[in-house]
């Protein structure tokens, strides 16, 4: 298929199907869903069935509108306005007021700053074409990337591109994309594979998943790109079992895309081919490590291998193998269409691009949500988060999950980018970030992820098993105000050997939300520990 | 023809060496008699790097790395013996003689147990971190041999022994974290085991009394290792 005919199979997609006066874009990603925006969607169509307006309105299922915490959310075009909290009950009303005054008590204010203050890239097409059409997505210049990197890109361009882009890797530790394209293209064999890491398990974490339940093409279409551009031709989705209705999505749009020649054999009529499958993770958060990835791809126990050799060189079956992170694949398209310069023309001098983030915990405003990095945890907090509710105050933000850690308020004029974040004891990650207020006891908070650390341990590396699970005990002994300052000595002595002995990844980082509440918030372990007392009021102190 | 095998010149604590291009850092020290400790490492089996005593820090590399893994390269400069090292290595004895019921007085390998050993070697006087008293079981369901979870420190000798040398992988390694346990087929009794062949690799290359013979005094309870290299290279030289 070339650029002509994708353009002509928009084209003709639009015109088969007439622009209805009314479309009601409803969201079915899982948040939405959750909350019954299927059953509002059915009421919707039923209502119109009645009045018999099925030609002039369509209820179109969309991607993920980020505002989480008012799902059901719904848009009304070509009016343009969003409801938010709608019910079955709604039904009648919202057709009702179809081109005249809308339902007021429902309206979500579009106009708000957490609207307005984000920046799309990747979640361009979310909350506007249907996760579950192909055409949808290439009516939004959808695999024109793929077909102009066939047609006109040697792999050498292609990666030269996303070079030139400064796109860093969105699972967390953001290693230049570009690199390791370039490296996965240099290693030697005609055997490559492309891998897709979307075993996103950090708490409080659904970026990876919005993304794959409301486009996935766009991911489909990266990898595809990177693929061509290493030279691979075989590539795997690792989806974590948790995210059934992504993998549906996924398979579909994977069959959709196949049907139109523009994965599988031969694609766009050029002699490049790229296979796609899916492989379910069995829910070991391990598995995001990618050394354990490809064990568990490979059949065998997901368990972590020392590094070097890296991937790149010796991964899936020996062979060179790309990761990347599902957010990384998906900024790959809009780089490529636009350039490289346009992409490093937004975010900082060393942090290019968007980030996606998972606003959670308490903030008014949670939900997902696009901005350019270099913006400050202020705006992310107070301007789109909507601030803390309850006329409570902030207190921290912790970022990056397990490996993360708390960031307190001095700090929240600081931007958001890789070297910042890990300058105050932070990091990236791969975008959750739950924001506490005085209610939060910071020792039950670096409890929680530790206890999370130790029922997530694969159990091979002594430090990371026997560490995290000395550590939480600790951590339980001070919660419960059992512990000496001997104690706390040990805690840390043991935040240090664990993360500098540990095999992978996930007990290199384990201590660091330890470390970094014991760094800005110390005298909340000392009241525990001295004066059996939990200043926030959420320990249980035993007598 | 043979390709040319590399060789590359490094320094090991000041020490001029040098190793093949294929070879490790551990492999090229013990050459050169310098000791690096090792618990789940054994001539004979595929390294893993999972126990890490045999941690070293390399000047220029932020990370400590396993000597067992990491291949040689040219100018490196390895230390083994630093301060930092040599406290992480008791850490690392320490916890594992919390995790389980590690009790020498009552242990049929008093005496000849490399975990033991180590903490000889490495100067642990006592464990500092608390013990952690899990309630484990004993299997002496088979003829001749005894698991006893108590005393295994999971270092998955005896996995990859049945599975790369005797070619049965009777053993693996269920469950996760601080929960992870050895295991006999699918979790079944070794007694009742259709995949083992009683070869006894792995109760001979068993580090503790994990894995231990029946009925023979406790003096003569001592395990044989020397047979793992031989196999190797009987095995290579056939190919």
């Amino acid at each position: 298929m070339t650029p002509e005919e994708l353009r002509r199979l928009a084209e003709s997609h639009e015109e088969a199907r007439p622009e209805p006066r009314h479309r009601i874009k409803i969201c079915v990603a899982a948040g939405c869903l959750s909350a019954g925006s299927d059953r509002v969607r059915e009421a919707l169509q039923n209502e119109i069935a009645q009045r018999g307006l099925e030609s002039e309105c369509e209820v179109k299922g969309v991607g993920c509108l980020g505002l989480c915490t008012a799902g059901p959310l719904m848009l009304v075009e070509p009016d343009g306005v969003m409801y938010q909290g709608v019910t079955e009950q709604d039904a009648p009303a919202i057709v009702e007021s179809l081109g005249k005054k809308p339902v007021e008590q429902l309206v979500c204010p579009s106009d708000m700053s957490f609207f307005t203050k984000q920046y799309k890239i990747v979640l361009e097409n979310s909350g506007v074409i249907d996760p579950e059409k192909i055409e949808d997505y290439i009516a939004r210049d959808g695999y024109t990337a793929l077909a102009r990197v066939l047609e006109e890109m040697t792999p050498q361009e292609v990666i030269d591109e996303i070079t030139r882009s400064g796109l860093r890797g969105r699972g967390g530790a953001g290693y230049p994309t570009g690199l390791k394209w370039s490296t996965v293209a240099k290693a030697g064999g005609s055997r490559k594979f492309v891998i897709c890491n979307a075993d996103e398990g950090d708490p409080g974490a659904f970026m990876d998943r919005s993304v794959l339940e409301s486009d996935p093409h766009r991911v489909l279409e990266g990898m595809a790109i990177a693929a061509y551009a290493v030279g691979a031709s075989q590539g795997f989705l690792y989806v974590r079992a948790e995210y059934p209705l992504a993998v549906k999505r996924l398979r579909t749009a994977i069959r959709q895309a196949e049907r139109l020649g523009l994965l599988g054999n031969n694609i766009c009529g050029t002699t490049f081919s790229f296979h796609v499958d899916i492989r379910l993770g069995a829910g070991a958060f391990v598995c995001g490590e990618e050394t354990a990835l490809i064990a568990s791809i490979e059949g065998k126990r997901g368990q972590p291998r020392p590094r070097p050799p890296y991937p790149a060189e010796y991964g899936l079956w020996g062979y060179p193998t790309l990761i990347n992170n599902v957010e990384t694949f998906a900024n790959v398209a809009p780089i490529i269409r636009n350039g490289g310069d346009w992409f490093a023309s937004i975010g900082t001098e060393k942090s290019k691009g968007t980030k996606v983030f998972a606003l959670a915990g308490r903030v008014r405003n949670t939900g997902l949500i696009e901005v350019p990095m270099g913006i400050t945890l202020r705006e992310i907090i107070f301007d789109i988060g909507g601030g803390i509710p309850d006329g409570h105050r902030f207190k921290a933000v912790q970022t990056g999950g397990p490996s993360g850690g708390c960031i307190p308020e001095q700090y929240l004029d600081m931007p958001v980018d890789y070297e910042s974040l890990a300058k105050v004891g932070s990091i990236m990650g791969s975008g959750g970030m739950i924001v506490m207020d005085e209610t939060s006891c910071m020792v039950d908070v670096a409890k929680f992820f530790m206890d999370f650390c130790v029922s997530e341990s694969c159990g091979k590396c002594v430090p990371c098993r026997v560490g995290t699970a000395q550590m939480y005990h600790l951590l339980n002994k001070i919660t419960s105000g059992e512990a000496t300052m001997e104690d706390l000595a040990l805690l840390e002595e043991l935040c240090d050997m664990v993360k500098y002995t540990s095999l992978c990844g996930l007990g290199q980082t384990a201590p660091n939300p330890v470390l970094s509440t014991l760094q800005y918030f110390r005298e909340e372990y000392i009241a525990h520990i001295v004066d059996k007392q939990c200043p926030a009021g959420v320990c249980q102190m035993r007598q | 023809m043979n390709q040319p095998v590399r060789v590359k010149t490094l320094k090991i604590d000041d020490r001029d060496v040098s190793g093949r291009e294929d070879e490790t850092i551990l492999e090229v020290a013990r050459q050169n008699g310098i000791f690096i400790p090792t618990l789940c490492n054994l001539e004979g089996l595929t390294p893993i790097g999972a126990c890490r005593l045999c941690l070293v820090e390399i000047k220029g590399v932020s990370r400590l790395l396993p000597a067992c893994v990491t291949r040689v390269e040219e100018g490196m400069e390895v230390y083994t013996q630093s301060e930092r090292l040599q406290k992480y290595r008791r850490m690392v004895l320490e916890l594992l003689f919390s995790e389980r019921n590690h009790i020498c007085s009552v242990c049929v390998v008093n005496g000849h147990c490399e975990l033991q050993n180590m903490a000889q070697i490495l100067g642990m006087t006592h464990v500092s971190v608390p013990y952690r008293f899990p309630r484990l079981p004993v299997d002496a369901s088979h003829e001749r041999f005894v698991v006893d979870h108590n005393r295994c420190i999971l270092c998955t000798r005896c996995v990859r022994v049945c599975d790369e040398i005797e070619g049965a992988h009777t053993w693996d390694v269920m469950g996760r974290g601080i929960d992870s346990r050895v295991i006999t087929d699918l979790s079944q009794p070794w007694g009742e085991s259709e995949t083992c062949t009683s070869c006894g690799k792995c109760v001979n290359v068993c580090p503790t009394g994990a894995l231990f013979e029946k009925g023979k005094p406790v003096s003569e309870r001592l395990k044989k290792r020397q047979f793992l290299p031989y196999l190797t290279m009987m095995r290579e030289e056939r190919r």
